[in-house]
């Protein structure tokens, strides 16, 4: 289901005196089963995108397509935003509250006011997914968990509300090198498995271009470039600007003097040996 | 937005009231309450309103913003005037089934509601030029010396220091706890009283989780800086009494004496 | 070299109530820290590392053997509140270690619990801000300030106690690349003004600032030594499943494909000289 988000405003506090313009004129498109990365310096107005794409947020001006339903219309319940749009926050882990993992990552599905053999069927099918063991995390407290597995029980707790669109803010926050790349590849076990889109909002250059189909940047709640990660990251004047920096390897292949945009270490490899000449 | 919330009521200015020790303050808020008691005409409450009147216009705390502090108690005040002017016995003067009006009761809850707006705008004076935390200083100091007798005043004071550090750290939590349950689909807004208690809960484990893990952490911090209660605790900001506080006190002193002997000879 | 920190065979068990079976979070530690010196401990989540750093100024106490900082044993109530002047603390949440909602007074907490002068006070406190560069926020309220200038007031307040030792415990952990390179940043200059400085951390890029690397697994020390040393060792780094610096993992792949840089390379500007000195020998 592709997203069309066309000149979206927001003004927080409007006609205050600690009125703020948090969104402005944002227009992106980005189709059906692609993973579009954000970026973009704290404060540039990432989350208060996210909360619109979540129906959290209603806009000053702009519309939110999301397949053929506007979402910012008066008339859409949310309970139809949520069937269509996940949201999974910044440490969503401070979210659980249930006595077991299965209670907790029913939650979300027991909301939707499915029937209780489809609450259990999407409940096991999400903690599948964020690859944990049903049988031996059901019954665990959440609270009991460590901090990487918290995190993916929060994270199927939005997944089993099977969304079309799957976003989520920051997932590796915070997390050791293992556990980061744990959740990035759960990340990309999702797209593969269920094919939908997913928005991934990130600090970490790296992840973004390595996982990312398109990428949207941000600033001063403005989207200023938009494109595939080649093409974003090869400006790292503008990057810069906008106080963001290219993905180390990418750096480092620059500074080298290898002319292409260079996004992973594999490249890396052969572009440097090209390089050398060897 | 959240964040943005002010704390107490301050008024930020800089003006001469706000200028005083908090000491001074506390006192006199004090003082000025006890006078309010004293006081049994109205002759005693037309001196305790213009001695208000001036405090506010020295502090320039707007009329507007303190008006606005008193719409809260609004109800308080006219169910305390209705109260006095049904039930006072007296001389009737108007009567409707068993609701009946006196003379006295008249008197007695126009009394009493001039008596509540003058003791709220007073004590509001208080803490509308005076920082919460000079406040906290300000009471720890003032309550020092039952120490002695095991008061816990340090204690006290500390206490208020953090939850006023702490409160909108725990707003913005609640904040962010709540939109991210909406995102699960809670919905915080309809059913009876019973369903939305109940969906109150994914919110409340989770804070209670926040403030229990926030507490951890703060007594871990506070003891790393080497806390160790009040006692050989110096201050940043000493409290020092100036002209001008004694200055006040006296004025304090003399409005307390004119009280007095006003309502013991009018 | 004078030492400041002295670990004799540290072990630490967490107690999990009654019928549970305590966790042993350091097995057998032990090691020196030099005065001036800037050392990182990593370790993936759970190998003890946070527990080491508690460890290192009388949080916690051991369950047996030793810790020593500046001579004063930590097990020894009466010198706490010594050991805990000298080795400051740092922690990773930059929300949960503020204790007042005025910068400036924040700061001033930890010199009032030391019984300092007023006017002395005024002047470390004055002078810390300065350090981390946040004087003109001194008197704003914390929570309105970024990440980065928390952390940067939070350091600020151990400064102003005066302590010899500086103990980071994952400072970076919970913040945005831009707060993480500001904390960076001030962590080498307290350290390049002679500060002894411990840095907890799961960054490797972080780590490679220091001149020690100790990695910790599973509660016991796996490698000690200056981080162009331990890196060479990718292998057994890897083999616990933690990660090397960008650099020495580029300069591993170039080797596994023939191409001939030095092993354990993790500076960037290093790469970058063997790479091109490479490119003109063909």
């Amino acid at each position: 289901m592709p997203i069309k988000v066309s000149k979206l405003t927001h003004i927080y506090d409007e006609g205050m005196p600690t009125e703020q313009v948090a969104l402005e004129d944002v227009s992106f498109t980005v189709e059906d089963g692609e993973i579009l990365g954000i970026i973009g310096h704290t404060g540039s107005g990432k989350s208060t995108l996210l909360q619109h794409l979540d129906g959290l947020l209603k806009p000053n001006s702009g519309s939110i397509l999301i397949g053929d339903v506007d979402i910012t219309k008066p008339g859409v319940s949310l309970v139809d935003i949520r069937k269509r749009v996940g949201l999974v926050f910044q440490y969503p882990e401070y979210q659980l509250f249930e006595e077991t993992v299965e209670k907790d990552v029913a939650y979300g599905p027991g909301n939707l006011g499915l029937s209780q053999e489809e609450i259990s069927e999407r409940v096991r099918e999400a903690i599948t997914l964020v690859g944990l063991d049903f049988d031996t995390v059901k019954d665990r407290s959440p609270f009991e968990l460590s901090g990487g597995q918290k995190r993916a029980v929060a994270i199927a707790g939005v997944i089993a509300m099977r969304p079309q669109v799957l976003i989520l803010d920051e997932p590796t926050a915070g997390l050791d090198p293992k556990t980061h790349d744990d959740i990035l590849n759960m990340i990309r076990t999702i797209h593969q498995r269920t094919g939908n889109m997913i928005i991934l909002v990130s600090h970490n250059m790296g992840d973004i271009a390595e996982i990312a189909d398109k990428v949207l940047v941000m600033d001063t709640g403005k989207a200023i470039a938009y494109g595939t990660p080649i093409e974003i990251f090869s400006k790292g004047e503008k990057l810069r600007e906008v106080g963001l920096d290219l993905p180390p390897v990418t750096e480092f292949c620059r500074k080298l003097g290898i002319p292409e945009t260079v996004l992973t270490v594999d490249q890396a490899v052969q572009k440097i040996k090209e390089f050398i000449g060897a | 937005m959240i964040r943005d919330i002010t704390l107490g009521q301050y008024y930020p200015a800089d003006s001469p009231i706000h200028r005083l020790d908090p000491r001074v303050k506390i006192t006199a808020t004090l003082l000025f309450i006890i006078e309010l008691f004293i006081v049994d005409n109205f002759i005693g409450f037309a001196i305790c309103a213009a001695v208000l009147g001036i405090v506010i216009a020295v502090s320039t705390v707007p009329l507007k913003f303190i008006m606005r502090g008193m719409k809260p108690i609004l109800f308080i005040l006219f169910f305390t005037f209705a109260l006095n002017i049904f039930m006072v016995k007296g001389e009737v003067i108007w009567e409707l089934g068993f609701l009946h009006i006196t003379k006295e009761g008249i008197k007695i809850a126009v009394f009493m509601a001039v008596r509540l707006v003058l003791l709220i705008t007073g004590s509001s004076m208080l803490t509308l030029t005076t920082k919460p935390l000079n406040l906290t200083d300000g009471m720890e100091r003032m309550l020092s010396p039952f120490a002695k007798l095991g008061f816990p005043a340090h204690e006290i004071a500390m206490m208020m220091t953090i939850a006023l550090r702490f409160i909108p750290t725990l707003l913005e939590e609640t904040d962010k706890i709540m939109k991210a349950q909406q995102a699960r689909g809670a919905d915080f807004e309809s059913g009876n009283i019973i369903r939305r208690a109940k969906a109150l809960i994914p919110v409340l484990v989770p804070l209670f989780v926040s403030a229990f893990r926030i507490a951890q952490d703060l007594a871990m911090a506070m003891e790393a800086r080497c806390y160790r209660g009040g006692s050989g605790r110096t201050r940043l900001h000493e409290m020092k009494l100036r002209g001008r506080d004694f200055a006040a006190f006296l004025l304090e002193a003399a409005f307390l004496a004119l009280i007095i002997l006003e309502a013991r000879y009018f | 070299m004078d030492k400041v920190i002295t670990v004799e065979d540290l072990t630490f068990e967490y107690n999990r109530g009654e019928n549970a079976e305590p966790v042993k979070a350091l097995d057998g530690v032990s090691f020196e820290i030099d005065k001036g010196s800037f050392t990182a401990i990593i370790g993936k989540n759970g190998s003890g590392k946070s527990t080491l750093a508690k460890n290192l100024n009388g949080l916690l106490i051991p369950t047996s053997g030793s810790v020593f900082v500046e001579g004063y044993d930590t097990k020894d109530d009466e010198a706490i509140w010594e050991i805990r002047q000298r080795a400051g603390m740092v922690f990773q949440n930059p929300d949960n270690q503020l204790v007042s909602s005025i910068v400036e007074d924040d700061v001033a907490f930890g010199p009032e619990n030391l019984g300092v002068d007023p006017a002395e006070i005024r002047r470390r406190v004055d002078k810390a801000l300065e350090d981390v560069n946040m004087g003109e926020y001194k008197m704003k309220a914390p929570h309105l300030l970024s990440g980065g200038q928390k952390q940067r007031i939070a350091i600020a307040g151990v400064v102003a106690m005066r302590p010899e030792i500086i103990i980071f415990d994952e400072p970076t952990a919970m913040l945005d690349p831009k707060g993480r390179k500001e904390i960076m940043a001030i962590i080498k200059e307290l350290h390049g003004e002679g500060k002894t400085v411990i840095l907890i951390t799961h960054f490797m890029e972080e780590a490679i600032e220091a001149d020690r690397v100790i990695i910790l697994n599973a509660g016991k020390i796996l490698l000690d030594g200056a981080p162009e040393e331990i890196f060479k060792r990718v292998d057994e780094i890897r083999e616990v499943n933690l990660e090397v610096p960008m650099m020495t993992d580029l300069g591993d792949r170039l080797i596994a494909a023939g191409i001939d840089v030095p092993k354990g390379i993790i500076r960037e500007e290093d790469m970058v000289e063997a790479i091109c000195r490479l490119k003109s020998q063909n």
